[in-house]
């Protein structure tokens, strides 16, 4: 073992008078100091005001028709305008927007927790488990997902969207588990952990004390990427049919009923599609902007030279 | 002197640099002569690094430089990016800290030192390679033609620092610029290294800037010294007047706390407190915080860097540097010293003693796989083959040895409490095969450890207070046990229990290893396992936590296992030494009778490799050098694992030479009774 | 080397032989064939549906095992991926349709790495400059846009397009113009054409995503040791990083070439269905609604084959570009 006395220009942080909280504070410093995370939180809230507030703003519902206006462009009466049959495209978008965004939100979290566990127990274990879990993603990785959902999807027609939820967040956790695999070796390596285990520690306590607060801040951001994805993938499905059916509307049910009349009646169309950028833009904003608060050896931060933090792997294999 | 006036090669003047608003560099003079050696020396955040970068203009970007750099007369500051090009690798070339991230990874080690030569040379890429292998060769790498077509990864890190400084001395430079070249290798490559850098001097006549924080290697190398502090010199002399007659309170601090291996025993001179930061200068000195010497115009006024005209170039920047000149007075002299009690091995008896841990035979192997998925056993690495180790309560037994000796692995086997692989762990008298797991759980808090980087070994994610009670709480205490145990420790390392509250990163270097200490002793171990606990810290620091660790040792009666491979922190701290050598004890004994009669032939080559931070004493020792770097542990040889690196052996009439072939050495006593054992067929009467 | 290499290949062999596997039984539990019989006018008895079903070996009644066996003895010993629930051969829609897929795939993908690798590096380097947020801002919102939605909206430019001029400028269905006559000149040009659309929808994707990565490894690459090496020793700025840095930032993306892939495909899947294109992805969607097994498991094994090849190919560039691996 040789000393690395590292050497850096910028001075070690004196103790300051902070509270515990100066971390937090510190995060919450360098994410407002970012613009992107800015503009997309409001973004998203505004969205999410729109989706539940909307129903309430106007007197049409999404699904009963005005037989005096087919396919009316925008107007005071109908904002968005009407479709073929009648129904008023605002009510229906933000009701396909509340359904995008409760699915994205719930595919983004199930798939977090599933991909946090199998990634922790894989990397802390090591040894069967980690050659078996591994196999398992390699196996789950092997076809595009969307192949799978779509063969399963027909039978799942009677179940809903609950059922669609579950699918698609069982096929969205691989990559993020590998990731986290790779990041818990890591750890595991590390002095604080050894000395855990030194202590007697059991194995259990020690991925819930110390392994998964410390990936937690790359889950935070890979959970709101992955709302984005999710809506993504959600409206990819519904457009095709294989997601959300009728009844039920959703941003894809919506661009898919909008399609092949958009260079006509273009307010079929663009509301929705406009919506969906303008979500999933903001969420990765977000997103990015917390990758770069969140972690300590993102750019900005950066050290002029010699910064000897530890960098938890993210290469996958 | 004529009428010839000697111009400087290089003048830095008023050198400032700032990064986002925060000054890393506050006006820097410095003069190099040609052919000169000029050590700057300073702790972390000193500003010595950015300096030599500042010189050739490799700051990032958002370093914002002013001053100014001489070099022959000529400007650098501000000089457009193409013209210092041209002098960079040229005139003044550069040897990086940590070789192994200085090279390109994805590319021959021949090709980059054939591009440093056809960059300012007009040769063609035969000719280039020729020069390539004649400079590989010069730096002392065997076979250079097969070196040559090697990857940086491939080699070992003396290696690589030879290539580096060989690719930096192939145009021929009028001065080199080394940062800390040999502060990631072990010391007796580090002393390969130091020669090779002289040897590279002597050849091509270059001035040399050697930065580093090791007094050792700069009182062994430079012929001038500046010394930094809170980025500015605040003392720079020759180096024999410099060591002799310090006369900033800083350099005598720093010489009174560094452990030297040729005294033992007594606590060290710490400089109490740690670097101001630099974000935030309160007015006047920024070192009279921690000066003891400090009075009311200190803080006032910053002071200059100055010396009386008869003083020959030495100049320091305090208001007392004159008294200081004068009275000459020793560190101890200057800083409290606190006391240490004596420790329970300084009053009883060895014998009388009860042993803490036994460890005879220890062995542990990993098997080197091929393959990714259905791995397969091509062979095993013998990462401790033949460990020997035996420490009595309130001892403290050094455990010394370089990369690969084995070392870690030792401990984490100890920390495992479990069978081992071949031998016998003993621990309180109870051997380790023979526990189930509630009895290795309960010993668990008779043995903790104290690692290396205390940011490291703390969870970023914890208050201090949570990380302190872990030990406890796995032990199932009461949590009212708890609550007064933590405040108490806090207390005992010497920290605020008011800070319980806070979190790692708010801690400096220093403090956050007193917190892994508060962490360790929170069951009230017998023994302490310490890996390295004070090789991050900077030298006025260490000396805090090594004066701490005995007088914990004293107060508490603990035994340590004291794992490091600074011998002279090893002498300063045990009452034995044991010496590993791939995977093996080669000796043991009490701490004196080692280190001043060492009788297997590396435990001397590895004393005399260490350098001492004394001119005079550096100049006139001999040095063993020893050949090349320790071999692979994959291959487990017949005889003395050593044989082939040894002055000794080397020395051996032929006929003499089998017994070192063929039959492994064991531990033997020097003479009966005597606490002193090797493991050499011919060791050193 | 050649070693690890076959290694992963056996790896990958025994991951798609298991994958393929499920792939069937999934197929087989999920879809009905039997309905799709059942539905034919006149309707059939039950006993000659059985018949149609077992002769095409998709029968329900038969152990999935058994039929799988069946298809992988066909498959390994005559090639032969069985029959369309029309009793066609399956391996010649494969054959026409491998061509059109594999055209798109692997245009789309070369062309979005190329541009993403070179977009990342030089953004990465203007840091902070208009041009780098420029480019991050436009990889952003194409990021944000799912392949299908970029698909339309280029379709409805193209429709607007010709709308505004009275003839197709470009064309916006199908790979060929039929009937074009002319020489291989007019049919290339025209292939062209075709393939502007549906290549932009999948290249601009992986231009944005490899665009964003290639910046993060590029700006790593800056603050390193050999890049101020590489100073050092002489090396203007820019011959530094492009010799030294850009060389060895590449490395990790690799790795992101097996992953992006996947996705690749399925936006091939909607780009094909979009633009009228009779690929693999349509033939899928095609197959999915007519409970048409044989011909799902064959798009799921030209799947298999792709992604994992494309894992090997980045087995192969990683140990290609990086001489730490090879040893």
């Amino acid at each position: 073992m040789t000393t690395v006395i590292a050497e850096s220009s910028i001075p070690a942080p004196a103790v300051e008078d902070a509270a515990p909280a100066g971390r937090l504070r510190l995060v919450l410093g360098k994410m407002l100091a970012a613009r992107g995370v800015l503009v997309g939180a409001v973004i998203v809230l505004l969205l999410f005001l729109l989706a539940f507030g909307g129903p309430f703003l106007t007197p049409w519902n999404y699904v009963t028709p005005d037989y005096l206006a087919i396919r009316q462009p925008p107007s005071g009466q109908h904002w968005f305008g009407t479709n073929g049959l009648g129904q008023d495209v605002f009510a229906q978008t933000v009701r396909g927007l509340q359904k995008s965004l409760i699915i994205g939100l719930l595919v983004a979290l199930f798939s977090t927790v599933v991909a946090s566990l199998v990634g922790a127990c894989a990397g802390y274990f090591g040894g069967w488990t980690d050659r078996a879990l591994t196999f398992l993603v390699d196996l789950m990785l092997v076809f595009p997902s969307f192949l799978i959902i779509t063969i399963i999807s027909p039978k799942l027609r009677g179940a809903g969207w609950i059922a669609f939820v579950a699918l698609l967040a069982a096929f969205n956790w691989m990559i993020t588990a590998r990731v986290v695999r790779s990041m818990t070796r890591s750890l595991k390596e590390r002095e604080f952990v050894r000395a855990a285990e030194f202590m007697g520690v059991r194995p259990l306590r020690i991925i819930v004390r110390h392994i998964l607060p410390n990936v937690a801040s790359f889950l935070i951001t890979d959970a709101t990427i992955a709302v984005g994805a999710a809506v993504m993938s959600e409206t990819a499905l519904s457009f095709f049919g294989f997601g959300v059916r009728a009844p039920d509307v959703s941003l894809g049910t919506l661009l898919a009923a909008g399609t092949d009349q958009a260079p006509v009646f273009p307010w079929l169309f663009y509301f929705a599609a406009a919506l969906l950028v303008l979500f999933v833009l903001a969420i990765n904003l977000i997103g990015d902007g917390l990758r770069d608060a969140l972690d300590p050896t993102s750019e900005g931060a950066r050290p002029p030279r010699k910064s000897r933090t530890r960098r938890t792997s993210r290469s996958s294999k | 002197m004529t009428t010839a006036v000697e111009t400087d090669l290089l003048t830095v003047s008023d050198l400032t640099v700032d990064f986002a608003g925060v000054p890393a560099v506050r006006g820097v003079d410095l003069r190099l002569r040609r052919g000169e050696t000029l050590g700057i020396v300073g702790e972390s955040g000193s500003g010595k690094s950015v300096t030599s970068l500042a010189i050739l203009g490799l700051l990032p970007g958002t370093a914002a430089v002013s001053g100014s750099v001489k070099l022959d007369g000529r400007e650098l500051v501000g000089l457009p990016n193409k013209e210092l090009s041209a002098i960079r690798g040229r005139k003044v070339a550069m040897v990086f800290q940590d070789p192994l991230s200085a090279f390109t990874p994805v590319y021959r080690i021949g090709d980059q030192i054939v591009e440093a030569l056809r960059i300012h040379q007009d040769l063609d890429r035969a000719a280039a390679r020729k020069r390539a292998a004649e400079l590989l060769d010069l730096v002392g790498i065997p076979s250079p033609d097969r070196a040559l077509d090697s990857f940086p990864h491939e080699f070992s890190g003396g290696m690589r620092q030879r290539a580096m400084i060989a690719m930096a001395i192939a145009n021929d430079p009028d001065i080199l610029l080394a940062d800390e070249p040999t502060t990631a290798l072990d010391v007796t490559i580090q002393a390969q290294v130091l020669d090779v850098l002289r040897t590279a001097q002597r050849e091509t006549g270059a001035a040399l800037v050697l930065v580093s924080h090791d007094l050792g290697v700069i009182a062994g190398m430079a012929d001038r010294v500046a010394v930094m502090y809170a980025g500015r010199v605040v003392e720079t002399a020759g180096v024999d007047e410099l060591f002799a007659r310090p006369q900033h309170p800083y350099t005598l601090g720093l010489i009174g706390a560094v452990p030297r291996l040729d005294t033992s025993g007594g606590p060290l001179v710490p400089i109490p407190g740690g670097p101001p930061s630099l974000a935030a200068l309160p007015p006047g000195c920024p070192f009279a915080a921690r000066c003891p010497l400090a009075e009311d115009r200190c803080r006032t006024v910053e002071p200059e860097l100055l010396g009386r005209p008869d003083a020959d170039g030495h100049l320091a920047a305090c208001v007392r540097s004159a008294e200081l000149a004068e009275r000459a007075p020793a560190p101890s002299e200057v800083y409290p010293v606190p006391e240490v009690a004596p420790a329970v091995a300084d009053t009883a008896v060895r014998e009388d003693r009860e042993p803490v841990l036994r460890v005879s035979g220890l062995t542990k192997t990993f098997p080197v796989l091929k393959g990714s998925v259905f791995k397969r056993k091509v062979g095993e690495v013998y990462a401790v083959d033949g460990v020997e180790l035996d420490i009595r309560r309130g001892e403290t037994l050094g455990l010394v040895g370089e990369s690969g000796s084995g070392k870690s692995t030792t401990l984490f086997e100890l920390l495992h409490l479990a069978k081992p692989e071949a031998g016998r762990i003993e621990l309180l008298g109870q051997d380790t095969a023979q526990l189930d797991r509630a009895s290795a759980h309960r010993l668990r808090s008779d043995i903790q450890i104290v690692f290396q980087d205390p940011m490291a070994s703390l969870d970023p994610r914890m208050p201090i207070s949570d990380i302190i009670a872990e030990p406890l709480l796995a032990q199932g205490a009461a949590r009212e046990l708890i609550a007064r145990r933590v405040p108490e420790l806090l207390r005992q390392v010497g920290l605020e229990p008011a800070h319980a509250s806070r979190y790692p990163h708010q801690f400096s270097g220093g403090q956050r290893q007193r917190i892994s200490i508060a962490r360790a002793l929170a069951v009230s171990p017998q023994l302490l396992v310490l890996d390295e606990p004070v090789s991050a810290l900077d030298v006025s620091v260490q000396a805090g936590v090594l004066n701490l660790l005995q007088q914990l040792k004293a107060e508490l009666g603990l035994a340590y296992l004291f794992v490091s491979h600074d011998l002279s922190v090893i002498r300063h701290l045990s009452d034995r030494v044991s010496v590993m050598y791939l995977g093996r004890t080669v000796e043991a004994g009490a701490v004196d009778a080692v280190f001043e009669q060492p009788r297997h032939p590396y435990t001397r080559a590895l004393l005399s490799a260490v350098p001492l931070p004394d001119p005079a004493a550096e100049r006139n020792r001999t040095r063993i050098l020893l050949a090349g770097d320790p071999p692979s542990p994959t291959e487990r040889r017949t005889g003395c694992p050593f044989r082939a690196r040894c002055p000794v052996y080397a020395a051996l009439p032929a006929t003499r030479h089998a017994r070192c072939e063929t039959e492994t050495p064991v531990l033997t006593e020097a003479a009966p009774g005597q606490d002193h054992t090797a493991a050499c067929h011919y060791p050193e009467a | 080397m050649i070693r690890y290499l076959a290694k992963r290949l056996g790896y990958y062999a025994a991951l798609l032989i298991v994958a393929i596997f499920l792939a069937y039984a999934l197929s087989c539990t999920a879809l009905g064939p039997r309905t799709y019989f059942e539905a034919k006018q006149p309707r059939p008895s039950a006993a000659s549906v059985d018949r149609q079903l077992t002769a095409l070996n998709i029968n329900d009644h038969t152990p999935v095992v058994e039929r799988f066996g069946k298809w992988s003895k066909d498959l390994v010993l005559h090639a032969d991926l069985g029959r369309t629930i029309h009793n066609t051969s399956v391996n010649a829609e494969f054959g026409r349709r491998i061509v059109v897929s594999l055209r798109l795939l692997l245009i789309g993908s070369l062309l979005g790495m190329l541009l993403g690798v070179a977009g990342g590096a030089w953004s990465a380097v203007r840091q902070y400059r208009i041009s780098d947020r420029t480019l991050t801002l436009v990889s952003f919102v194409l990021l944000s846009t799912p392949v299908f939605l970029l698909a339309l909206l280029l379709k409805n430019g193209a429709i607007a397009a010709k709308d505004a001029v009275g003839h197709e400028v470009i064309p916006f269905t199908g790979y060929e113009t039929p009937g074009l006559s002319g020489g291989i000149g007019a049919h290339l040009a025209d292939w062209g054409l075709h393939l502007l659309l549906p290549t932009l929808s999948l290249a601009l994707g992986g231009l944005a995503m490899y665009s964003r990565y290639q910046r993060g490894t590029m700006l790593d690459v800056l603050g390193s040791d050999y890049l101020r090496t590489a100073e050092a020793k002489g090396l203007t700025r820019n011959r530094a990083l492009l010799k030294h840095g850009l060389r060895t930032a590449i490395i990790p993306m690799s790795t992101m070439f097996a992953y992006s892939f996947l996705g690749i495909f399925t936006g091939a899947t909607f780009t094909e269905s979009i633009f009228g294109w009779h690929g693999m992805g349509e033939w899928f969607i095609q197959a999915i609604n007519e409970q048409d097994i044989n011909s799902v498991v064959a798009v799921n094994l030209f799947a298999a084959v792709v992604v994992l090849a494309s894992g090997f190919l980045a087995d192969v560039l990683h140990a290609a570009l990086d001489p730490r691996v090879r040893s």
